[in-house]
């Protein structure tokens, strides 16, 4: 089985489904060591994804079509920080899947193509209590899972359950980039929105491919 | 009135507020320089992808080219996604400077407005911060009494005395710097580079006090001429 544009368009909705469930504890997350303003941005922006593929005239025809719809939508809708760090990584990701249905070696393109967005964007290296820390995981997941030959729907059932992983493990850690890190040793403790709102889009995305592909 | 600057500012903040303050404060300094403030999101605090975007083109436009400030972190990212998806001309006339939001977008003016090109003004927009960070410990020139012109080594010095009771606060040391750049000929004021507003806001020079204009240069007996018309005129303050 391969991931197609109807996947794509499901995960993405799911997405929207899923900051919207968790607006206020991502709001709350943000709240104890950011601005507080995480969780209304992603759910802003989310909704209005979903307001332009409601708008579509033509059904998308690749993955990388609703993808790059997703990344220029959040880019001029999401106020903070995550607007141009999910942009990035969702355009990126449209490049590597503008072509064919994603087979497990193509999920692993268009995780890799993300985190490589958000690092270019950040520049925030793994340990930093940021996005990062649960998109690496996600990838190293990804990419064991696919070398033994998994299908689209293992690969990223894989990298959710390191994504989730990974933004539990950001509570330990002392916050060096973005707001957060205004707080220094405070920052200590707390879980990061970023690297949570990440787990949820990375599970959106095993959940669609599980019910589509199976 | 020196010929419209070539290098417009676009003030990128989180708050809209914020932006236009800045934009405001360095446009008096600046008549005449593009300066465009790209605060906020209709939604509130933050920045905003489509606001910088249409900032950016309308500063370039007629080919201008455009620095760009920030204030925190995203306003930066958000900065760098519009530069990679802007048409390549306008980006190879962009350029983000690391600079204090405040202090970087006056200095960045009021390079603009004395004609300096891209680079120079980023580099007064990013040398701002610098100057700030010395004024604490900056060295005051003493007093001296000695007067009226003196040739040393082929440039000119005269010591003047301020009149006004404010002294060289921002907008006499804006027009000072702005009146030094049109000469050809390089002018320090208690040793710092006159055409540099920031260096003349910090050596926090008030009324009574007695300045040591130097000016080196083709030109720099008019300039010296000139720098002594405002400061005795007491810059239309006294």
């Amino acid at each position: 089985m391969t991931l197609g544009p109807e996947w794509a368009l499901d995960w993405t909705r799911l997405t929207a489904q899923a900051m919207t469930e968790h607006r206020a504890e991502l709001i709350e997350l943000d709240r104890q060591i950011g601005d507080g303003d995480h969780g209304e941005n992603m759910f802003r922006g989310f909704s209005a994804v979903v307001a332009k593929l409601d708008a579509l005239a033509e059904p998308p025809t690749t993955v990388g079509d609703v993808l790059k719809l997703v990344a220029t939508t959040l880019m001029s809708t999401v106020g903070g920080a995550a607007g141009p760090l999910y942009g990035t990584a969702y355009l990126r990701a449209a490049k590597v899947t503008m072509v064919d249905d994603l087979d497990g070696a193509g999920v692993v393109a268009m995780l890799e193509a993300g985190l490589e967005g958000i690092v270019v964007r950040g520049k925030a290296n793994p340990g930093e209590k940021t996005m990062v820390d649960a998109w690496t995981p996600a990838v190293a997941a990804a990419v064991a899972a696919a070398r033994d030959g998994a299908t689209p729907t293992e690969v990223l059932t894989a990298a959710a359950g390191a994504a989730e992983q990974g933004a539990k493990d950001t509570k330990d850690l002392l916050a060096t980039k973005g707001r957060a890190s205004y707080l220094g040793e405070r920052s200590i403790g707390h879980i990061d929105p970023g690297a949570t709102s990440s787990a949820l889009v990375i599970r959106a995305a095993a959940e669609t491919a599980a019910r589509v592909a199976g | 009135m020196s010929a419209p600057a070539s290098v417009a500012l676009v003030l990128v903040s989180h708050s809209r507020e914020l932006a236009r303050g800045a934009a405001e404060l360095a446009a008096q300094m600046a008549p005449g320089v593009v300066i465009l403030p790209a605060g906020g999101t209709p939604a509130g605090l933050g920045t905003s992808f489509d606001l910088i975007f249409e900032s950016l083109v309308e500063a370039t436009d007629g080919g201008r080219a455009a620095v760009v400030l920030t204030d925190l972190g995203s306003a930066v990212l958000t900065t760098e996604a519009v530069l990679d998806l802007a048409d390549e001309d306008v980006v190879a006339r962009v350029r983000l400077a690391d600079a204090p939001f405040v202090e970087g977008a006056v200095a960045a003016a009021v390079a603009a407005y004395g004609g300096a090109g891209l680079e120079a003004v980023r580099a007064a927009a990013e040398g701002a911060g610098a100057v700030f960070a010395g004024a604490a410990s900056a060295p005051r020139v003493a007093a001296t009494d000695t007067g009226a012109v003196a040739d040393t080594a082929g440039g000119a010095q005269r010591e003047l005395t301020l009149r006004n009771p404010l002294g060289l606060h921002a907008r006499p040391a804006a027009e000072l710097a702005r009146m030094v750049g049109g000469f050809d000929a390089t002018v320090t004021i208690n040793g710092v580079d006159a055409a540099s507003v920031l260096e003349l806001m910090k050596l926090g020079a008030t009324g009574g006090q007695h300045l040591v204009v130097r000016a080196d240069g083709p030109d720099s007996s008019a300039a010296l001429d000139a720098v002594a018309r405002a400061v005795e005129g007491g810059f239309g303050e006294a």
